[in-house]
């Protein structure tokens, strides 16, 4: 009977923090992740992947200004390629992504910043990046789509203000 | 004892998987040298016919071919031995491992041919040949009937024995094929519902987000069905292999019932960054994965408080010194210990996987492959490995070829691993894609440059682990001595289950029952997937139209 005791004691020594590890990180997480305002991709719309060239926004795919020092750039994924696969803003721009796929499962992957979400055919992704520093940022397709999938990739052009 | 039967029908299952398990590591070796700058598919090409054939041969010959086929033999064996009868049908029992051969067969025509080169995800719209995917869902199929039988036999075994706690092993084992019945609804549906009459040309169009949401309700899941069969041997055999016992046996039950429960309704945390999913189903995905950690969290205290046991029973000493101790000579132990080890550091990066915004820097990069590498790559992989080191003697009647050869395997696996899976895990933080053909790929980055040279030496070093593993089994089958050996050896025998401090006396009858358990894991999943899948299922238009882009 004694041994049973022991072992229960340390069970119950091991049962509590590994409840209050779990719990910690995820306030953790919840703090860091809603008090820094990052948002994961949402439900932005629908978009038949037949007619993307002829639906706005992709029936203009290109860059607009929204107001001052904000963008928004509307790019369409397809096998092997973006559309625009450049993109040019000044330093300091906050640039909403809005993109699609017209026809296999594609992503994009924007280095230096955080911008990481899957283009699939049939939805509208959306996401929102502050580009500060003048420079080149990659993006990539980082899905794979096809024989020549690492070919497929742009930049953004970040330009310095005068 | 088990009978004849049951020990034929697990080295049938055993070989399916072995030969599955060396196509993968001849693929990977190729795809480890290309990252480095050594692209040897060009004169491959009549066989392999580029890097995402290669790829697409990898990823379903080692996690769908390899894993299913050694769990559904391992376990069947483990049941028919825990319980101490046979499996209830012996007939269905065969049935089952023709079914899912054939299967296989149909399935790898054409994912050999090149006319399935869609990875082991097979994400539409990109479409493959038809066989494939009915190939597949006949090898899902056939799981069920495992599990079938599987629950005929514990009938049998309770009917015996109406008031005895089902022993852990046996009821380790049902748990893990029950939760992968329900967890495989999911891709059956995409494959019944979806690809299958797609691919066959009866309907037109197919839906990427719908088909995502179908597989990864599978995709998460499945790698506690991957997972769970190690863990049946790092609680049940190992702490009597290292000398030792099990701390508690119902602390264990208690972790695999979490894992029932919990497996499955957190799939969205593969999808964080896909759009067409709102934000708040997501958190309450990444708040269950979280959930999860808690019976990990068990698992890792109750199986390193075991190995402790034994290594104290050895003579071990000190808080952490004891570790030295363990039975270090026997490549079955070193396998599993060594698994274990970077289990844990596999653990500690699926965290910041599940990580929401963490995620966002690591999704799709090669930070994925490292992580799942350690995970089913090497904790579930070096154990099962670990496990044919006894189990192959055992059915063959001979011993072991060479147990250094063994031990040296083990350890090179655990380097190779070591450096292989660093790379990619730093590589990945430095935004390098996965799934690419990176070495010819237009933008390789200078910083990537000087990295990827380690995943080619890693790459090698673990197939270099991984012939030698099959030399070792190859040699025990033709070149080695049945019976007892002149080191003074008996015949080759089987590890037997581990004894607990805690045993399953001390185990509420609670934890013996299905039905309630079982109630609480369908209302989470109906909870966490019911309103997204009947809003898509609702008003999906079906209107995407097949591609082959390869
Ligand atoms: C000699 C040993 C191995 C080597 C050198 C190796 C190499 C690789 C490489 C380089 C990749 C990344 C490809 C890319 O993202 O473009 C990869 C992917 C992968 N490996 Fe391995 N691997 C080995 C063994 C294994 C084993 C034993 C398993 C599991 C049982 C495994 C499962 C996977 C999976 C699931 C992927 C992802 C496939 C995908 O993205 O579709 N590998 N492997
Ligand atoms: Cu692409
Ligand atoms: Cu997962």
């Amino acid at each position: 009977m004694k041994r049973g005791t022991t072992v229960y004691l340390y069970e119950l020594a091991w049962i509590l923090p590994s409840v209050a590890i779990p719990v910690g990180m995820l306030v953790a997480l919840l703090v860091t992740a809603f008090g820094a305002g990052v948002h994961l991709p949402g439900r932005e719309g629908r978009v038949d992947p037949t007619r993307v060239a002829a639906t706005a926004p992709f029936d203009l795919p290109g860059v607009v200004a929204l107001a001052p020092g904000r963008y928004e750039a509307r790019m369409v994924a397809q096998t092997w390629s973006f559309t625009p696969n450049e993109i040019r803003v000044p330093a300091g721009s906050t640039v909403t992504f809005v993109v699609t796929s017209k026809d296999v499962v594609h992503g994009l992957l924007i280095h230096g910043v955080n911008v990481n979400v899957m283009l699939l055919p049939g939805q509208i992704a959306r996401v929102t990046a502050r580009f500060d520093r003048p420079g080149e940022y990659p993006f990539v397709c980082h899905e794979y789509c096809g024989i020549a999938h690492h070919t497929m990739w742009g930049k953004v052009v970040v330009e310095a203000r005068r | 004892m088990t009978p004849a039967s049951e020990n034929r029908l697990t080295a049938a299952y055993l070989i399916v998987a072995l030969i599955a398990l060396f196509g993968g590591v001849v693929t990977g070796l190729l795809q480890a040298l290309e990252h480095a700058g050594l692209n040897l598919y060009p004169p491959l090409t009549p066989v392999v016919q580029s890097y995402y054939h290669s790829l697409s041969l990898h990823g379903v010959l080692n996690v769908l071919v390899f894993t299913t086929f050694f769990i559904c033999g391992f376990l069947q064996f483990i049941t028919s031995r825990a319980l101490g009868i046979p499996l209830a049908s012996r007939r269905l029992a065969w049935a089952t491992f023709w079914l899912m051969t054939g299967g296989l067969v149909l399935a790898a025509v054409p994912l050999v041919g090149n006319a399935a080169t869609v990875l082991f995800t097979f994400y539409p719209p990109m479409r493959a040949h038809w066989a494939f995917y009915i190939g597949l869902t006949l090898v899902v199929v056939g799981t069920w009937l495992v599990t079938l039988n599987l629950a005929l036999t514990s009938r049998v075994w309770r009917s015996r024995h109406p008031e005895a706690r089902t022993p852990l092993a046996a009821f380790m084992s049902l748990v893990t094929f029950v939760m992968w019945t329900i967890a495989s609804a999911g891709i059956a549906a995409e494959m019944l519902f979806m690809l299958i009459p797609w691919s066959l040309g009866l309907v037109a169009g197919t839906d990427a987000l719908l088909a995502r949401v179908l597989f990864w309700f599978t995709g998460h899941p499945i790698v506690y069905f991957w997972l769970l069969p190690a863990y049946v041997s790092w609680y049940t055999l190992v702490p009597r292999q290292a000398g030792g016992r099990l701390f508690s046996d119902p602390l264990a039950r208690v972790s695999f019932i979490l894992f029932l429960v919990l497996s499955i309704p957190i799939g969205f945390h593969h999808q964080f960054t896909d759009p067409g999913i709102e934000e708040g189903w997501k958190l309450l995905h990444a708040f269950l994965t979280f959930a999860v950690f808690f019976p990990s969290l068990l698992t890792f205290f109750n199986v390193v408080a075991s190995l402790e046991t034994g290594a104290r029973a050895r003579g071990g000493k000190g808080w952490i010194t004891w570790f030295a101790k363990l039975p270090w000579g026997d490549p079955s132990v070193a396998a599993q210990v060594l698994a274990m080890l970077l289990f844990a550091f596999g653990g500690i990066g699926g965290l910041v996987n599940a990580s929401f915004n963490l995620n966002l820097v690591v999704h799709n990069t090669a930070w994925i492959p490292g992580h799942l590498h350690l995970t089913v790559g090497t904790a579930v992989t070096l154990s099962f490995m670990g496990i044919t080191y006894w189990l192959v003697p055992f059915l063959s009647g001979r011993h072991l070829w060479s147990r250094r050869l063994a031990l040296a395997q083990v350890w090179l696996w655990f380097v190779g691993m070591v450096v292989f899976s660093n790379a990619l895990h730093r590589l990945g933080l430095m935004g390098m894609p996965r799934r690419t053909m990176i070495g010819v790929s237009a933008y390789i980055q200078a910083e990537w440059q000087a990295i990827l040279p380690l995943v080619g030496i890693g790459g090698s070093i673990l197939f270099v682990s991984a012939m030698l593993y099959f030399l070792n089994l190859v040699l025990t089958l033709v070149a080695s001595r049945g019976g007892p050996t002149a080191e003074g050896r008996g015949a080759p025998a089987l590890p037997e289950f581990a004894e607990a401090l805690s045993g399953p006396e001390h185990a509420p009858a609670i934890l013996d029952r299905w039905r309630p358990w079982l109630a609480l894991a369908l209302v989470l999943i109906a909870i966490a997937y019911g309103p997204t899948l009947v809003r898509l299922a609702a008003t999906t238009p079906f209107n995407a139209p097949g591609l082959r882009v390869w």
